[in-house]
């Protein structure tokens, strides 16, 4: 009896989402953050994200895969209002994974936390399941009026009805990135050669993009910052999101 | 036993088979009414949204599962009774089950069947629902164990295969007394329905065998299924949805509905198909007791679930909590607690359990309370989780509620049609329960 529990304890590995080849993770300077929303209008044009109009933003349905989110604080007339850009965290320990009934959603071998469009049904259990309410559903096919749909990026499908989709980290970018290095002598993808286009488009450099695997990597000197704190830590999703935050709060 | 003087034998049979042989023209009427309530309110919304995409429904952002979900776990929930309740009391030799047995397990396929109805009417694109299924295919694609929502299908599948198999083989025995009793096509459909019954002691004892093997079968399932359901909602991490309690919780609420739903079943049977003479008083009374243990039970287990939020302390099950409890939904909350756990402590008087007419609007009360009960643990928890920022609300819109309101005609609707098909009431059970010394009449 022993022997076959010792069996399958072999087969378990704790932590095995920490030996990723790469580990794409970014870090926001809340300290930086102006609220100026580039990074939402850089993502909708690099991800092809439709523009619901106005009837269907006021109740609630916009795709926004990075939002900034306003609190205020205080009352009249000290009022403050804090900015907190929200992403998908691309978490390692994600509930969204577990729950999808088709693996439309998994964790890909970089650490990222993956939606396959054409497998998904639609169940839209990931959208509960997930704290951050970073997934967005498909209520119905969008279309672009012309010219419009001559912008749409050629590298990201345009999803129909009936599928949820959320931030990707651009992994059209990684994979060009990885293609590029990999045809370069099978070397690793430096740090600094594919961002996001969030990353890309923030006028502050608020938000920095790198691999976390890597030590010396800039990304990962941010996140040896004191001010870092990750969204709801609490309930043990493991973000690969750190925020630092405003210095003289 | 029965209220007006002991039927003999053949009045059993003819009373019995005239309710399918015999067909007037308010069946057809009713019939055709909740055939087009399904068609105008259940099929053509549907149809409009899957054209459209989900979007025709109410849905939004925060709160992505509304009412299909609500009433999905509903119609599960009124499923859990019919099958669970025959064999427990099959198990425990009770001989009031007898005559309620037949059509209280027709109630549990129909209404599985409209729940499944329901997982269709959700999803995003139903066209690919299959996947739901392991079903080995050239990409090597397989579904998601791991996944409550898969535990889901399982558990349903399972659970409307055993409880198919339950209600057809207990009635073999019927299927070949209406075939006795016919002529001509039927009798020739009904001679392939009953397997060349004979009624032979051999015959008898490996049915008696069979039956009880599988009413042992069915009694873990019928638990396992309502748990299952539950976990969709507690193997989240969302505050209000995240309790342990959850199954139990769900499990004795199914069971609660269930049990009120036969009690309506049971008097529309009585009233509309003259079943006055196997379907007494004393049916009435034992399930109004059993009603009266679920609903404490039902309300110890509501009381804890505020119990263990106040005692966890967390501030995210708090809010939760109190919106619940006195947010834009506090009516409908304490509209459940007044219908599921005040009104039925009426029937611990005898007076009102042995009233049809009585029973019949607390059975009606509880459902309705057990509807709401399943729309605010959708609606209040899901839109408010954890960052205040994306707090929404949720409001179901036309189609929803038509779809909802559809669903009870195509519940109607294959009832009716299985009263015609299927004797309603068990026939060689019923004879069971009659003085043999007085059964020639």
């Amino acid at each position: 009896m022993n022997t076959l529990v010792d069996r399958f304890r072999a087969l378990r590995r704790p932590g095995y989402f920490e030996e990723f080849d790469y580990h794409w993770t970014m870090t926001i300077d809340l300290d930086r953050c102006t609220g100026c929303e580039a990074c939402v209008v850089a993502c909708q044009a690099e991800n092809n994200l439709p523009i619901v109009g106005e009837e269907r933003y006021a109740i609630n349905r916009e795709i926004k895969w990075i939002r900034i989110e306003r609190y205020w604080e205080g009352d009249y007339p000290d009022v403050r209002m804090r900015f907190i850009p929200m992403l998908c965290q691309q978490c390692d320990d994600a509930p969204c994974e577990t729950v999808c009934p088709v693996f439309a959603t998994y964790h890909n071998q970089d650490g990222l936390n993956t939606q396959i469009y054409n497998r998904c049904i639609g169940t839209r259990s990931c959208a509960i399941y997930c704290p951050y309410e970073v997934r967005y559903f498909n209520w119905f096919t969008y279309t672009w009026d012309e010219p419009l749909e001559q912008q749409l990026n050629p590298d990201v499908s345009v999803r129909e009805k009936g599928v949820m989709e959320k931030c990707t980290f651009c992994i059209q970018r990684i994979r060009i990135a990885k293609d590029n290095a990999k045809d370069d002598d099978q070397r690793r993808v430096r740090d600094g050669e594919v961002v996001p286009a969030c990353v890309q488009t923030c006028p502050t450099e608020a938000m920095v993009f790198g691999d976390s695997n890597d030590p010396e990597s800039a990304v990962s000197k941010m996140m040896q910052n004191e001010r870092g704190y990750k969204v709801l830590e609490d309930l043990n999703t493991t973000p690969s999101i750190v925020y630092l935050t405003k210095a003289h709060s | 036993m029965f209220d007006h003087g002991q039927p003999s034998y053949a009045e059993v049979n003819k009373d019995v088979l005239s309710t399918m042989l015999e067909t007037g023209r308010g069946y057809w009427i009713l019939l055709g009414s909740t055939m087009s309530v399904a068609g105008i309110c259940f099929f053509m919304p549907w149809i409009y949204q899957l054209f459209v995409g989900i979007g025709a429904a109410g849905m939004n952002r925060n709160s992505v599962w509304g009412t299909y979900i609500s009433n999905f776990i509903f119609w599960i929930g009124l499923s859990h009774s019919g099958t669970l309740l025959s064999a427990v009391l099959h198990i425990t030799n009770s001989q009031w089950r007898k005559s309620i047995y037949r059509s209280a397990e027709a109630m549990t396929l129909f209404s599985l069947m409209t729940a499944a109805l329901f997982v269709m009417v959700h999803v995003g694109r139903v066209w690919f629902v299959h996947w739901t299924f392991p079903i080995p295919n050239q990409m090597g694609l397989w579904p998601n164990f791991r996944s409550p929502l898969m535990f889901d299908v399982m558990a349903i599948t399972t659970y409307l295969t055993a409880s198919s198999i339950f209600i057809y083989m207990g009635s073999v025995p019927d299927f070949a007394a209406v075939r006795d009793a016919s002529t001509g096509l039927r009798r020739r459909l009904y001679t392939i329905f009953s397997f060349g019954w004979r009624g032979t002691a051999k015959e008898w004892h490996t049915l008696g065998w069979a039956y009880t093997f599988f009413a042992v079968f069915v009694i873990p399932l019928a638990v396992s299924v309502h748990s299952i359901v539950s976990w969709d909602f507690a193997l989240s991490i969302v505050p209000g949805l995240h309790h342990t309690i959850f199954a139990p919780y769900f499990v004795c609420g199914a069971i609660y509905s269930g049990t009120a739903g036969i009690v309506t079943v049971m008097y529309c049977l009585r009233k509309f198909l003259n079943f006055e003479r196997y379907i007494g008083q004393e049916h009435l009374n034992n399930l109004g007791k059993l009603l009266i243990t679920l609903s404490l039970i039902w309300s110890y287990i509501n009381m804890l679930e505020l119990f263990s939020t106040w005692y966890g302390g967390t501030s995210f099950e708090l809010e939760a909590t109190r919106f619940r409890l006195t947010g834009f939904y506090a009516p409908l909350y304490w509209e459940m607690i007044l219908f599921c756990a005040f009104v039925p402590l009426l029937m611990l008087s005898r007076k009102i359990r042995l009233s049809w007419n009585k029973m019949l609007v607390i059975s009606i009360l509880i459902n309705i309370g057990m509807l709401t009960e399943r729309f605010i643990i959708v609606a209040t928890s899901l839109p408010r989780k954890f960052l205040p920022d994306a707090f929404g609300f949720y409001f179901p819109n036309w189609i929803e509620i038509s779809i909802t309101i559809g669903s009870f005609g195509i519940f109607a609707t294959l009832f009716l049609i299985f009263i015609k098909w299927v004797p309603a009431v068990s026939i060689y059970e019923v004879k069971e329960t009659l003085n043999p010394l007085r059964r020639n009449g």
